[in-house]
């Protein structure tokens, strides 16, 4: 039962993050997703501080919080001149840095390890419980990935055209009256989100993996977006449950074990992706060349 | 700890000499990824690091810094590679590439990490360390490989800065002057990894990034020359680190790795505001003196061309003035605005208030106003007329991004413009000397003063 709770959240957790992820790669903001995922840790202490207690709903608002204020302040830096890759740099490790000096200096109020915060403890999800009316609902994480899963599924949902659009063409979008910059930050609330319910989980740095590389190979699967959802959120299961038969073998940590499947999923994908695949690719280009041998002795 | 005693201690030494080496060296090398665009390439390369670091130890078994140096210089090479073959041979951008890359090889680390502390073959504490860094624990050898680490890679710099200068502005340049620039890329990306790796004991996988970043940021605020950046930026690095470590032995618990980032953070935001040429301070004032600029001359050129209407000219309007909200209405800005100005302009004494007591307020030019304000109209009417007919006096060069028109014509095309000017009947007919319209002929320079 444990290892299929265990299972369950990490599928949740890759569904969830490969689901908006997919976005993200599509807007060229991978690395933004990075910066947003470090950076919430000061959001999350300083809500543990303010609560008290790991309630869900404080680190929820906490981190969507600090999440946008990153979007702002590279948004700004970009504006005032900084290279945008630059300012993704310096601004998502002076929050990191100020989140660990927080967790450093509270540690005694701060129930929060670091190690844990890196690359989460996924192992420990069924043992803590959410009780309702006193009754055991099953692991806390559950709802509340599961939660947040279905108020980004619902928003993208609504707003499916939108998002569409503001993808692939901003400035079309913007032409056609879509307030571009609102679904941006709409995006980033729900990574934001989506990472904070995640992250006591998989961690903050594995967090990136989820929502960039199950994107990524759906990205070199499909040419379609909704197929690209599907898919993402597909490998986001199977990195769950082959990342946990892995690191049951190795003995090793979860999380990292699902960063590693979808890694090698993603080289599958690299390699053998039938339109954008490098074999499919160098198959096409020996068949063009072998044509060309053909056809020239001919047409001398 | 008292920060003097703090300072005799042979322990603190090292890591304060560490730090400042990690600092001058990330922050020189910083300039050129900075300026090829490659800052975030030192965060994959620390967050690839980690599986090198820890393959090296199940390998060997040994916690040497000079084997982990090796590893972790393999797997941010291997890193390299695949963000480089991704981007090239999918239509995976670069920085999903860097993305993936980074949290793939990570997630490994991860794995390996806790496989060989769950294997618990003994020895194995202080692995974790290379996470968050420990600046603390730095003692006598570690600062040596660092110093010749560093020596080097400084040294290197210098010697090959001009061929790096050319490669971070025009690497196609550089390759046609025969610079082996594919070289030289890969050369200053392994320097890079050289950096990122002394720096992973210091301040950590997560934050060494920081260090390439913040200082080169910093630096750019205050010069324009790579040289002076270089030198500015190794100085920044270096007294972050020095502050860093510092502040992190005055206060328990206060972790030396992100003291440092915070100090280089805390430069980078003050040059952000207060750097004397791209400061958002001094963009800030120097716009709102523009601002103020612009709706001053759009006062006057309001109050002059009111002035000038046939009926306000034969009223006397020069004697008895325009009022404010005509003004307004004329310049299309609102009254409190066109009042702020005329009080600005009348400190600089060019305008004048008439009939204040009767509260009709009104306004008129004082001579010296008139003149200015005669020349402002002058200068945007020939504005106007080089515009309409830009084809005829394209031949002339006219740099449109300046103010003045009339001090870039030859004497010749300026009285063909005024004779223009006056065809349209837009010659400005207020003048200092001639107040009305009929005695102003074209070829006395339009009143023009120059």
């Amino acid at each position: 039962m444990n290892s299929l709770w265990i299972m369950l959240t990490g599928a949740l957790v890759a569904a969830s993050c490969g689901f908006l992820g997919c976005f993200l790669i599509l807007r060229r903001m991978a690395m933004l997703g990075d910066a947003i995922s470090h950076a919430i840790l000061p959001g999350i202490v300083i809500a543990f501080l303010f609560s008290g207690s790991r309630e869900t709903l404080p680190m929820l608002i906490g981190a969507a919080v600090v999440g946008l204020l990153t979007v702002f302040f590279v948004q700004l830096l970009h504006q005032s001149g900084v290279k945008s890759d630059a300012a993704i740099g310096v601004t998502f490790t002076a929050l990191f840095s100020v989140g660990v000096v927080l967790v450093s200096l509270y540690a005694q109020q701060v129930d929060l390890d670091l190690d844990c915060v890196l690359y989460g403890e996924i192992a420990y999800v069924p043992w803590d419980t959410w009780e309702w009316g006193g009754m055991d609902m099953g692991p806390r994480a559950v709802w509340a990935v599961g939660g947040v899963f279905l108020i980004s599924l619902l928003v993208v949902g609504l707003f499916f055209k939108q998002f569409k659009l503001c993808s692939f063409d901003p400035a079309m979008a913007a032409a056609v009256g879509i307030p571009v910059l609102l679904f941006h930050y709409l995006l980033m609330t729900l990574v934001s989100l989506t990472t904070v319910a995640s992250f006591e989980s998989v961690g903050a740095i594995l967090v990136v993996a989820m929502l960039v590389v199950p994107g990524a190979t759906a990205y070199l699967l499909t040419d379609r977006l909704h197929v690209m959802l599907f898919i993402s959120m597909g490998i986001g299961v199977l990195c769950s449950v082959f990342g946990y038969m892995l690191a049951s073998w190795l003995d090793s940590s979860i999380a990292g074990a699902m960063t590693a499947v979808s890694g090698v999923l993603f080289l599958l994908a690299f390699l053998f992706s039938p339109r954008h695949g490098v074999v499919a690719k160098a198959i096409a280009q020996r068949r063009v060349r072998v044509q060309n041998r053909q056809t020239k002795p001919a047409s001398h | 700890m008292n920060l003097w005693l703090a300072l005799q201690d042979p322990n603190t030494q090292w890591v304060l000499a560490g730090c400042i080496l990690l600092g001058i060296s990330s922050g020189v090398l910083g300039c050129f990824a900075f300026l090829r665009g490659r800052s975030l390439m030192g965060d994959a390369l620390a967050h690839a690091a980690l599986p090198g670091v820890c393959l090296v130890y199940l390998l060997t078994g040994s916690k040497s810094i000079g084997l982990f140096l090796i590893g972790a210089g393999a797997a941010g090479l291997l890193a390299t590679y695949c963000i480089t073959s991704i981007s090239r041979h999918s239509r995976i951008k670069e920085d999903t590439a860097l993305a993936l890359t980074l949290s793939v090889f990570f997630g490994i680390g991860i794995v390996l990490l806790t496989y060989i502390q769950h294997s618990a073959s003994g020895n194995q504490s202080g692995l974790d360390k290379f996470l968050f860094g420990q600046a603390a624990s730095l003692v006598s050898s570690d600062v040596t490989t660092m110093m010749i680490v560093s020596g080097a890679l400084i040294l290197l710099t210098i010697l090959l800065f001009k061929e790096f200068t050319l490669l971070s502005f025009d690497a196609g340049f550089g390759r046609g002057l025969g610079f082996p620039m594919g070289f030289l890329d890969a050369l200053l990306m392994l320097m890079l990894l050289m950096t990122v790796v002394i720096g992973l004991q210091a301040v950590g996988v997560v934050l060494v990034a920081a260090m390439l970043i913040a200082p080169a940021v910093t630096a750019r605020y205050w010069t324009d020359k790579l040289s002076v950046m270089a030198v500015l930026s190794g100085l920044f690095g270096a007294f972050s680190g020095a502050l860093g470590t510092l502040l992190s032995t005055q206060l328990e618990n206060l972790p030396t790795g992100p003291t440092i980032v915070l100090a280089a953070t805390c430069f980078f935001v003050i040059s952000l505001l207060v750097s004397p040429r791209r400061g958002v301070l001094v963009r800030l004032i120097r716009f709102l003196r523009l601002r103020s600029k612009v709706l001053h001359e759009d006062v006057m050129q309001a109050l002059y061309e009111r002035m000038e209407e046939p009926h306000h000219l034969q009223a006397g309007s020069l004697t008895f003035g325009i009022e404010e909200h005509e003004l307004a209405e004329k310049s299309g800005k609102s009254t409190a605005a066109v009042r702020k100005a005329l009080r600005g302009l009348r400190r600089q004494g060019y305008v004048r208030a008439v009939d204040e007591a009767s509260g009709h307020r009104r306004w008129t030019f004082t001579p010296e106003g008139l003149k200015k304000a005669h020349g402002l109209v002058l200068n945007q009417r020939l504005w106007d007329v080089y515009h309409m007919n830009e084809d005829r006096y394209a031949s002339q060069h006219i740099d449109v991004n300046r103010e003045e028109l009339a001090s870039q014509l030859s004497d010749e095309t300026l009285a063909q413009m005024l004779e223009q000017l006056h065809a349209y009947n837009l010659t400005p007919k207020l003048n200092q000397h001639v107040p009305a319209a009929s005695q102003l002929h074209p070829t006395n320079r339009g009143g023009l003063s120059v």
